[in-house]
């Protein structure tokens, strides 16, 4: 009787008079062709009368393998239900002896993983003691940072040189492609927006304003640290963070060196003294986009369009620009070490500490960014 | 014996982590110059006594004693110094990879010696040769074996000549051969150095092979059960766990 007609295997139940469940197997059993449902057991289980037992007969049993000993536990499970005894006996010999194996250690209750789902008030009250721990987190590696700042000042901290200045080259130099194209992309988009609106009103040339204006008080250092917050900002939370798998950070403590001191420091230095510089030449790739908009689509001529630009340009605008982006130098590179040093020690870590150090990057640099407006706004700058 | 015979002394120290209790009533001496095992199975908290005893985690209750001073009842300050005198081989070696092997060992020595640069140059030299990895001074860690990682580690743990070495598990992942050779090494550093060791391990070989004295944690009941040369304790411990460990699960006598 080929059950469910879709593998090869065969399964037989006969019920004798005195309580006795016969098993009868045969076939091919194998986990490709899939198994049979353990509802006929059940059943058959349970029309049992007087004492139960149970007993298999697996003569023509062709091959096997974990498909008819899961089948057989599971057997075993419903006879316990049942309360029926079961007699191995007709098996294969090393099927009997998997399924020993398998019985051998009882089950873990307490092992077994449940999902808790909390209800509502302390879900709630969870997550604001896990906030309060980042919290505290966060401002303790903020007074160590700046702790080995100060040491810094006083010229005692203790990291090299090199590492420096080969952040400053990985962040600096290396980002330069990057924040090219996207500067300049972002200079064309700003002059087509103005263009296609200002044409209406033949004023043209306003488009000079408008690329000057927006580039330099707020897109070259928004889009430089964006940038930055993917390039550089994940790469310092991947390589502390993967430092702390393979307890580099343990043996620099032991060694008495402060791992902000060593690892935070430079990266922190570099950045900060990196991104204002892109940001500078972000604004000048941007106008160059600006510029070859104009030229393509507007009615105006070369030396008209950089004389509006000169015109408009205000250096307030720029220091507004670039101290901007000192700031959110600072925020990428704080984000990427802080997420690094508490990340954890399995490699799925590093993975999150990177893709948090680039979210909490983002936001930061948008929030701080809307601070800024709000500020300048009111002292009137 | 003198107090002073003592190099280390671990007192009623618990460990936790938050309401985790890892091990309790953890007691033990160490004396000068000789090689201490922590042994246990997996879990049982080994490392993590190891993390205490080199100050990366702190007790829940108890103290540690270098030289009868209180490791943990100090300032940080004194702490920091006082673990000067450690050198630690970490699991994996634990060798920083932005870094070349010549300048992992010579960090310590740029950080805490007045030496200049060609001087730490021959010291380097020599802890490297120590560990057999002379003319490897260029390399970066991921450019060599496991094996390898694990020696050079022990020459940075060796820069600052210290006289307490605590070792994390120094046969893990190494072949038979390898590990037996680490073995020796521990020995002669011991020997010649006068050093006092702590080796955290759950190689039989290696514990019979070198063990002066021991401790074993017991992960159920998470406390130390069993104290003393492991040898002995083979011989004598009533313990069923601890004669199961030592016995690698068998009935029979462990070799010697």
């Amino acid at each position: 009787m080929p059950a469910d007609g879709a593998g090869q295997y065969e399964l037989d139940l006969s019920q004798a008079a005195n309580g006795l469940l016969r098993v009868q197997l045969a076939g091919t059993w194998h986990m490709a062709d899939g198994l049979p449902s353990a509802d006929p057991l059940r059943g058959a289980l349970g029309r049992l009368n007087g004492s139960r037992r149970v007993a298999f007969e697996a003569g023509r049993v062709k091959s096997w393998d974990s498909a008819l000993v899961t089948f057989v536990l599971q057997l075993l499970a419903l006879s316990q239900e049942a309360d029926a005894a079961v007699d191995l006996g007709g098996l294969p010999e090393g099927l009997r002896r998997l399924v020993a194996l398998a019985t051998a250690v009882p089950e873990r209750k307490d092992a077994a993983r449940t999902a808790r789902h909390l209800p509502l008030v302390p879900a709630i009250g969870r997550w604001a003691i896990n906030f309060a721990g980042g919290v505290s987190e966060t401002l303790d590696f903020l007074g160590q940072f700046m702790t080995a700042f100060g040491r810094f000042l006083r010229g005692q901290a203790s990291f090299r040189r090199s590492d420096f200045l080969l952040y400053a080259q990985e962040c600096g130099a290396q980002a330069l492609p990057i924040v090219t194209v996207i500067s300049i992309l972002l200079g064309l988009i700003l002059a087509f927006v103005g263009a296609v609106q200002l044409k209406q009103f033949g004023a043209d040339v306003y488009v000079a304003n408008l690329v000057v204006v927006a580039m330099s008080r707020e897109m070259a250092a928004v889009m430089t640290a964006i940038v930055l917050a993917g390039r550089t900002g994940a790469a310092y939370a991947a390589q502390i963070g993967a430092m702390q798998g393979n307890e580099e950070i343990d043996a620099l403590t032991t060694l008495g060196i402060s791992p902000v001191e060593f690892l935070v420091l430079p990266r922190m230095l570099a950045l900060v003294l990196m991104t204002p510089l892109l940001c500078i030449y972000s604004n000048l790739m941007g106008l160059i986009g600006g510029y070859a908009v104009a030229m393509g689509m507007l009615n105006v001529t070369g030396p008209a369009y950089l004389h509006q630009t000169i015109n408009a340009a205000h250096l307030s605008d720029f220091t507004i620009g670039i101290a901007k982006s000192a700031v959110f130098g600072t925020i990428i590179a704080f984000a990427g070490c802080l997420k690094g040093i508490k990340s954890g020690r399995s490699a799925a870590s590093v993975g999150d500490a990177a893709t948090a150090a680039v979210v909490a990057g983002i936001l930061y640099i948008i929030i701080s960014d809307g601070i800024f407006a709000v500020i300048l706004n009111f002292l009137g700058i | 014996m003198a107090e002073s015979e003592f190099r280390i002394k671990v007192q009623d120290l618990d460990m936790a982590f938050d309401s985790f209790v890892v091990q309790r009533n953890i007691n033990f001496t160490v004396k000068r110059g000789s090689v201490f095992i922590v042994m246990g199975g997996s879990g049982c908290g080994k490392s993590t006594l190891l993390k205490h005893m080199i100050g990366l985690e702190h007790p829940a209750r108890g103290d540690i004693y270098y030289d009868g001073e209180a490791f943990w009842g100090a300032t940080p300050e004194r702490r920091m110094q006082m673990s000067r005198r450690f050198g630690v081989l970490f699991q994996s070696g634990a060798l920083w990879s932005s870094m070349t092997l010549a300048e992992n060992v010579a960090l310590p020595l740029r950080e805490y010696t007045k030496l200049g640069n060609k001087e730490i140059d021959e010291v380097v030299s020599f802890k490297l040769s120590l560990v057999g990895l002379r003319g490897f001074e260029g390399y970066y860690p991921s450019e060599i074996s496991g094996g390898m990682r694990k020696r050079a580690g022990l020459a940075r743990a060796m820069a600052l000549d210290p006289d307490i070495l605590f070792f994390d598990e120094p046969s893990a992942g190494l072949d038979p051969i390898s590990s037996k050779r680490l073995d020796d090494l521990i020995l002669e550093l011991r020997d010649s150095l006068d050093a006092t060791i702590i080796v955290v391990t759950h190689e039989l070989a290696s514990i019979f092979d070198i063990g002066d004295d021991s401790i074993f944690l017991d992960a159920e009941t998470r406390t130390p059960i069993a104290h003393g040369n492991p040898r002995q304790l083979l011989k004598e411990s009533k313990d069923p766990k601890v004669t199961t460990f030592l016995n690698r699960g068998g009935e029979k006598v462990a070799a010697q």
